[in-house]
């Protein structure tokens, strides 16, 4: 728009008379409200409110006014052109929704579909339920031990006071390594207990030793539904100044509350190891039945074979005789030391019927435990 | 063990109403391992009673011998007549008694009786056999009763049919459990009960005029008793009572002497041995063997004899390994029965040994001859070298009631002097070890209980029974008083552990390992490591190859597989094709554990004494002798590695994820992998990566080689990978340093390099970061393909690199400029071009 002009054309001004106004104006409204969609609406807009609209060419003109009609004018065009943009916009509000109902509907797929794209991974059961165990026993202050498979006879039987004549030491059917010239003078085997790690913490640093210690052990035993010639054990040991039974008893209270669950009765039967003395083995109330199934035919209970106890593992004081070999001075210090089979720990906390299954690495077992147990 | 609870009642009073498993629950909290409680005859029901038979009619036309039988049953069938039975066994004949079970009656199974028409006739009942009443395994025809028992008399009474039996495991410390007498001792103390002692006999003093016995070996042999029953009945059997405790304690009744000397170890512990004197050829001398001698075992074996063994011997030689087994020439001559004549000939003089051995010389015998015995399984867990003289007395005492004979007065006892043992232990020593407070009354009680004599106060001197070698220091004795106080009754507590320090980084790490390969769609397996040359050859190893040295076993489960691991391929392959076999096809399957390899230097471990701390340097020749044992983790792919799906095709499993599965690994540890191309078996040679960290080697990854596809029957483009997690994870003490992160815009430029096919991009890509400069925020490979547009042997890369100032905007000239300069350096490094130029 140029400067106000002093001479207006008349039939410019006729434009700017009130029934021209109203005229346009409700030309506009009519037109927006038949729009039925958004494109027609913005050619509706073009037409009643863009550059060349009637109303818009009023507009212009009204600069064109001599100063005392202006502000008549300039109101009646803007309650016009005001009534105007707002039923543009109420009708793109409108149509919009109508617009997004359509299309999202539209747009809709199935969720249920199945999206297995990522495979999925697991643990095995065995190394979690390891780690579970170990971490209730950092949470005491222990540390992680370990030491490896293939050990000295010295550590993995003399040093735990089972000397080359021990009857103890012929029930345990070892694996013996080859010496150098084919003999089995080698003086290693396949370790068959986690305990000569004990032996290893002890002749590596001085008491207080708080330890557990998880690992694979070995043993001549074929492979069947209960038995594996390769397992795991946890073991624990403590050696401190004043350890007792009563502390192995409460540690081991502890751990079976943790992994199982409280409320359980635990048997403590006196036992033999010749590296614990005295020892015991646990034996752990059977949570299935509570016991309920000994001598009663009706109900038998398999997680127990009806016993009423499962077996958990071995423990005792340690022999002091251990101690000795070891540097520790049995006048000082005292300790404990347990160890648990964690295949029949799993086979008991979970259900697992055959140990051929933890063994053999089917994909099927191992993925319903996930990265946890 | 097996223990008849009717037989341990004869030394223990136990309560009326106690039950064999009542006594196992008292015997298991005092550490006996009670296995099994055993019901005999818990389904039987008689009437089963004795009979005489009458008369005997032969049966002919059938396809076996068949008796149609009248026997005498008393009043036991109601009606005093003879009862008709048809019966299958041969071996006996008309007068002798037997044993009969009549209709209405129940046998172990259960198995009714009734009457029924059988090969023409009616039976009514059955004439038994042992095996059908339960009683063993002997299936020699049926029972034929000594003759003194009157028709009608109940046979379940008789042969104590029904009872219970605890079949205890005894473990090594606890060989005088090894007998009644020991186990009955037990369950007196469980009871509080007294115990009658059946090795409490009148025994007549050594003398001069025993048989002759020369000990040359004293320490071998400290005790050496022996007595003579003359007159001795070759006729005579055992008595129903001694069979059935022997059956029932799981031994086989053979004839009347040596069911005896087996009877009275059970009952005492102590083996013995009993030798035909007639046989015997001048004095018993007891030495070690001279190296070459043989011995012929009374289980017929000639055995090569070595120096350690110790021996029996006469003039003629050997005649027995000690402890262990006797000889076939001076053995008790089975009893035989003259058709004829219907006169029994047999051994009639006997010589009853009754030794104490030192248990190692018994152990390595039973070992190195492989002949486990009753009798050694005593001697090597130390028998009552003070019971050789009740239990002799009881086998003379026995062969003279049962079988007629007549005790010689000689009696021989050779003693190597026994030094008294005592240990002195505190008083309070049960308290501190078991943490809670027992008393000294309480301690000195149930030392007593066990057999041991007790003196002194806050010191006690206590002399252990002479059937307990096991109890050598005051811990034998503290765990004594704990045991019998009960286990349950010590208190539980907690000690006081000082702070922990938690895992370790190399800990935190491997389980890390296990997360992430897990999270990657990787499934755990744990193999067993045991491998042989077979597997070794699949993987197409060369001769020379490092993997070929193994540890090897002695004693493997299978010939097979001799061997231990040197990776961890040879199981995870194996797993990885027994899922295939199963149906399960897409796999991704891990591993982690250690490998075991030789060291150059092959050494023997040295059996260090126990009595003290090894030195350093004993410790370190030990550790000398192990293998290298270091951590790995391994994958497997085979399958799609990404399925297919509605969403559309997914993708195989190809090396690039054996080669990401290591990348994984590797930022679990931190550190960034270098991959180079290389050529190792098994890996196809063109698709193996060869994985390094700061220029150590850390592992391999890729697609097998076809061929060792082939020889493990994997799908074809199975991948691998194996690590070493000792390697990988040597330095995890690195920490991150929180990067700047700028909030000026990025600019972004792509490039196109043209390279010889042969350039590995990961050269391209150092350069292309070398060149940038430090305004390069990232890179990207977003395509690389060959063919026409490369250019023949040419590979085209494509590259998107992001630049980015911390402190300003970069201008498109910067960021040009950057650009350029990284081509250049790959220009000057790798030859590349740029695509279009
Ligand atoms: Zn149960």
């Amino acid at each position: 728009m140029s400067a106000p002009n002093k001479s207006y054309d008349p039939v410019e001004v006729e434009a700017l008379k009130p029934e021209e106004v109203e005229r346009a104006r409700d030309e506009a409204l009519a037109a927006f409200a038949t729009a039925g969609t958004l494109e027609e609406l913005k050619q509706a807009k073009v037409a009643h409110t863009g550059d060349r609209s009637a109303l818009s060419l009023a507009n212009r003109e009204i600069g064109a006014l001599p100063p005392q009609a202006k502000a008549a004018a300039g109101k009646l065009i803007g309650q016009a052109r005001g009534a105007v943009n707002q039923a543009l916009a109420k009708r793109q509000v409108e149509l919009e929704a109508e617009r997004d109902a359509r299309v999202l509907v539209e747009e809709a797929v199935d969720v249920t579909l199945p999206y297995d794209r990522t495979p999925r991974g697991a643990r095995h059961p065995l190394t979690t339920l390891a780690e579970r165990i170990e971490d209730t026993f950092v949470a005491m202050g222990y540390e992680v031990a370990s030491g490896p498979e293939v050990e000295a006879e010295w550590l993995n039987f003399d040093a735990l006071n089972l000397h080359e004549d021990h009857p103890a030491r012929s029930m345990q059917d070892t694996f013996f390594v080859q010496a150098p010239d084919g003999s089995a003078d080698s003086g290693v085997v396949l370790r068959t207990q986690t305990s000569p790690v004990q032996i290893r913490t002890m002749l590596d640093r001085e008491p207080p030793l708080y330890a557990v210690s998880p690992g694979r052990v070995y043993r001549t035993d074929e492979l069947d539904a209960t038995h594996t010639p390769v397992f795991r054990q946890v073991e624990a040991i403590a050696v401190d100044e004043g350890i007792t039974f009563a502390d192995l008893k409460g540690t081991i209270e502890l751990l079976v509350e943790k992994l199982i669950g409280g409320g359980l009765e635990l048997r403590w039967r006196p036992s033999y190891f010749p590296f614990t003395e005295p020892s015991a083995e646990i034996d752990l109330q059977c949570f299935v039945c509570r016991g309920e199934s000994v001598g009663n035919p009706d109900r038998p209970c398999r997680t127990c074979s009806s016993e009423g106890w499962i077996e958990l593992g071995g423990c005792g004081v340690v022999n002091p005789r251990v101690l000795v070999a070891c540097g520790v001075d049995p006048q000082v210090y005292s300790g404990f030391a347990f160890g648990l089979g964690l295949e029949r720990i799993l086979m008991n906390r979970h259900n697992v019927a055959d140990m051929r299954d933890m063994v053999e690495g089917d994909v099927r077992f191992t993925l319903p435990f996930g990265m946890e147990i | 063990m097996r223990v008849p609870l009717s037989w341990l009642r004869e030394y223990v009073d136990l309560p009326a109403g106690e039950s064999g498993r009542d006594v196992a629950a008292r015997l298991v909290r005092a550490g006996l391992e009670v296995e099994t409680v055993e019901q005999l005859g818990a389904d039987l029901k008689g009437p089963l009673v004795v009979g005489q038979v009458l008369s005997i009619e032969e049966l002919a036309g059938f396809k076996k011998p068949i008796r149609h039988c009248f026997v005498n049953v008393g009043d036991a069938n109601g009606t005093g007549e003879p009862q008709e039975i048809v019966c299958g066994a041969t071996n006996f004949a008309v007068g002798d008694k037997v044993v009969v079970v009549l209709p209405g009656a129940v046998l172990p199974g259960p198995f009714p009786i009734a009457a029924r028409q059988t090969y023409g006739h009616t039976s009514a009942g059955m004439i038994c056999s042992a095996r059908e009443l339960g009683m063993g395994d002997d299936h020699n025809g049926i029972i034929v009763l000594p003759p003194e028992y009157e028709p009608g008399t109940d046979a379940i009474e008789l042969l104590q049919l029904v009872d219970e039996v605890l079949d205890i495991a005894v473990t090594p410390d606890r060989g005088y459990c090894l007998s009644m007498r020991g186990v009955a001792r037990e369950a007196a103390a469980a009871y509080g009960l007294p115990l009658a002692d059946p090795a409490l006999l009148d025994v007549p003093p050594a003398n001069s005029y025993g048989y002759l016995v020369k000990v040359a070996d004293p320490v071998g042999c400290d005790r050496f008793v022996a007595r003579t029953v003359t007159g001795v009945d070759p006729a005579a059997q055992s008595p129903l009572w001694l069979q059935r405790r022997l059956q029932k304690s799981g031994i086989r009744p053979i004839s009347l002497t040596v069911d005896i000397t087996n009877y009275v170890m059970l009952e005492v512990g102590q083996p013995l041995h009993a030798y035909d004197r007639s046989r015997v050829d001048g004095p018993i001398q007891v030495r070690r063997a001279a190296e070459g001698e043989t011995l012929t075992t009374l289980d017929g074996v000639k055995r090569k004899l070595s120096a350690e063994d110790l021996l029996i011997c006469d003039n003629s030689g050997p005649i027995g390994l000690a402890g262990v087994m006797g000889g076939a020439s001076t053995e008790i001559v089975d009893p035989v029965t003259d058709p004829e004549t219907g006169v029994t000939t047999g051994s009639t003089e006997i010589i009853i040994e009754a030794a104490h051995f030192e248990p190692v010389t018994i152990a390595r015998a039973a070992k190195r001859h492989k002949l486990p015995s009753e009798a050694s399984k005593r001697f090597e867990r130390g028998v009552d070298p003070e019971a050789a003289r009740a239990a002799a007395q009881r086998a003379v005492d026995l062969l003279v009631l049962i079988a007629g004979g007549t005790a010689e007065a000689g009696v021989t006892d050779i003693a190597a002097p026994h030094p008294v043992r005592t240990i002195a232990i505190h008083a309070d020593l049960p308290d501190r070890v078991a943490g809670t407070e027992y008393g000294r009354e309480t301690v000195t009680r149930r030392l007593q209980e066990i057999g041991a004599t007790v003196a002194g106060a806050d010191i006690l001197e206590v002399t252990p029974p002479s059937w307990r070698p096991d109890l050598t220091d005051p811990y034998d004795l503290a765990e004594e008083v704990i045991r019998l106080e009960g286990y349950d009754n010590v208190p539980a507590r907690m000690p006081m552990v000082p702070p922990g320090r938690g895992l370790t980084e190399a800990q935190r790490f491997h389980r890390r390992t296990g997360v992430v390969l897990a999270g990657a769609g990787f499934v755990e397996v744990n193999n067993y490591p045991f491998i042989g040359e077979a597997a070794l050859d699949a993987l197409g190893l060369d001769a020379g190859d490092a993997r070929r040295r193994t540890v090897k076993l002695v004693n493997p489960l299978s010939d097979e597989e001799p061997s231990l691991r040197t990776s961890l391929l040879p199981g995870l392959l194996g797993a990885l094709r027994r899922n295939i076999g199963r149906g399960n096809t897409d796999l991704a399957i891990f591993e982690m554990g250690t490998v075991f390899l030789p060291k150059a230097e092959l050494s023997v471990a040295p059996r260090l004494p126990v009595d003290r701390r090894p030195s350093a340097e004993q410790l370190a020749e030990l550790d000398a002798a192990l293998p290298h044992q270091p951590r790995r983790v391994a994958v497997a792919l085979a399958g799609e590695r990404l399925p297919s799906g509605w969403w559309g095709k997914g993708a195989g499993a190809s090396w690039a994820d054996a080669v990401e599965a290591a990348r994984t690994v590797a930022r679990a540890a931190g550190v960034e992998l270098t991959v180079r191309q290389a050529q190792y078996a098994p890996w196809h040679p063109g698709r193996c990566a060869e994985l390094s960290v700061a220029g150590t080697v850390v592992g391999h990854a890729g697609e097998l080689h076809p061929r060792v596809i082939k020889a493990l029957h994997l799908p074809e483009r199975t991948c691998a990978m194996e690590v070493d997690l000792d390697l990988l994870g040597a330095d995890l003490s690195g920490r991150v340093s929180g990067p700047p992160v700028s909030g000026y815009p990025v600019a972004t430029q792509d490039v196109a390099l043209i390279v010889d096919a042969a350039v590995p991009a990961a050269e391209v890509e150092t350069a292309l970061r070398d060149g940038a400069g430090e305004l390069l925020e990232s890179l990207r490979l977003f395509d690389v393909f060959t063919g026409e547009q490369a250019g023949e042997g040419k590979k085209s890369l494509a590259y998107t690199l992001r630049f980015r100032a911390t402190d300003r905007t970069l201008t498109a000239d910067e960021a040009t400029a950057a650009r350029e300069s990284a081509v250049a350096v790959a220009a000057s490094r790798t030859g590349a071009v740029l695509r279009g130029a």
